[in-house]
């Protein structure tokens, strides 16, 4: 493993942290959704960059699987708090 | 060259997830942590999912790579959208520094009824006529 796919994991995992972070103080549901939405940004970054690593090109479909989870995941959190009406965590 | 394309794509491409993840930590409210989140998210995946297509060079993983960045900038403005809109129904907070709201005066959230600033007592009982614009 060349040390650019190790520095790019590195920072990769910090930003997961600095994600989990927010999702763990986030004031409101939204937040934590917006910061659930960038965890799953970041990993099909990181599913990307081990694809390369050990070069198996079939680890892509398990990040098209992971985009597409996240986006039904955004749109099903964002018609939950439409129906919840006003609230207040 | 090609190597060297690929290792910068990968790096900057991680770089610009990290700046998206200072920007959901560092930035005041909801609003402007998807601003950060959702463009910066975005392009750090696009960059590592170029680098993908680069290293292996075969047509199906290219054309997956090529899918997967068309899904995600497909999706990513509607699913920011779609969150944005929630979050002003939920009344989460503006920040302090908020110049302006143009949806509070002219916007009812129970209803969802959303006024042009332009209704008066005429405007309401014209009938629609040949002349109008469609």
């Amino acid at each position: 493993m060349s040390i650019v796919i190790l520095l790019s994991l590195a920072l990769m995992s910090l930003a997961l942290c600095l994600a989990f972070v927010r999702l763990f103080r986030g004031p409101s549901l939204p937040d934590r959704v917006v910061a659930l939405e960038l965890f799953s940004s970041i990993l099909v970054g990181i599913i990307g960059v081990v694809a390369i690593a050990t070069d198996v090109p079939s680890l892509l479909d398990v990040a098209i699987v992971m985009a597409l989870m996240a986006f039904m995941a955004a749109i099903g959190f964002a018609r939950f708090l439409e129906r919840g009406g006003p609230r207040d965590d | 060259m090609i190597e060297l394309l690929k290792e910068g794509f990968i790096l900057v491409g991680a770089i610009f997830m990290l700046l998206a993840a200072l920007g959901i930590v560092r930035l005041p409210d909801l609003l402007t942590r998807m601003h950060a989140t959702t463009k910066a998210a975005t392009l750090g995946a696009t960059l590592i999912m170029l680098a993908v297509a680069i290293h292996f060079a075969q047509v199906a993983v290219v054309a997956r790579a090529f899918g997967v960045i068309l899904f995600i900038m497909m999706t990513a403005p509607v699913a920011a959208h779609v969150i944005g809109r929630a979050g002003y129904f939920v009344g989460s907070k503006l920040w302090s520094g908020t110049l302006k709201d143009e949806l509070r005066p002219n916007y009812d959230p129970l209803t969802h009824e959303l006024k042009s600033g332009r209704e008066t007592e005429a405007n309401a009982r014209r009938e629609p006529q040949e002349t109008d614009p469609s």
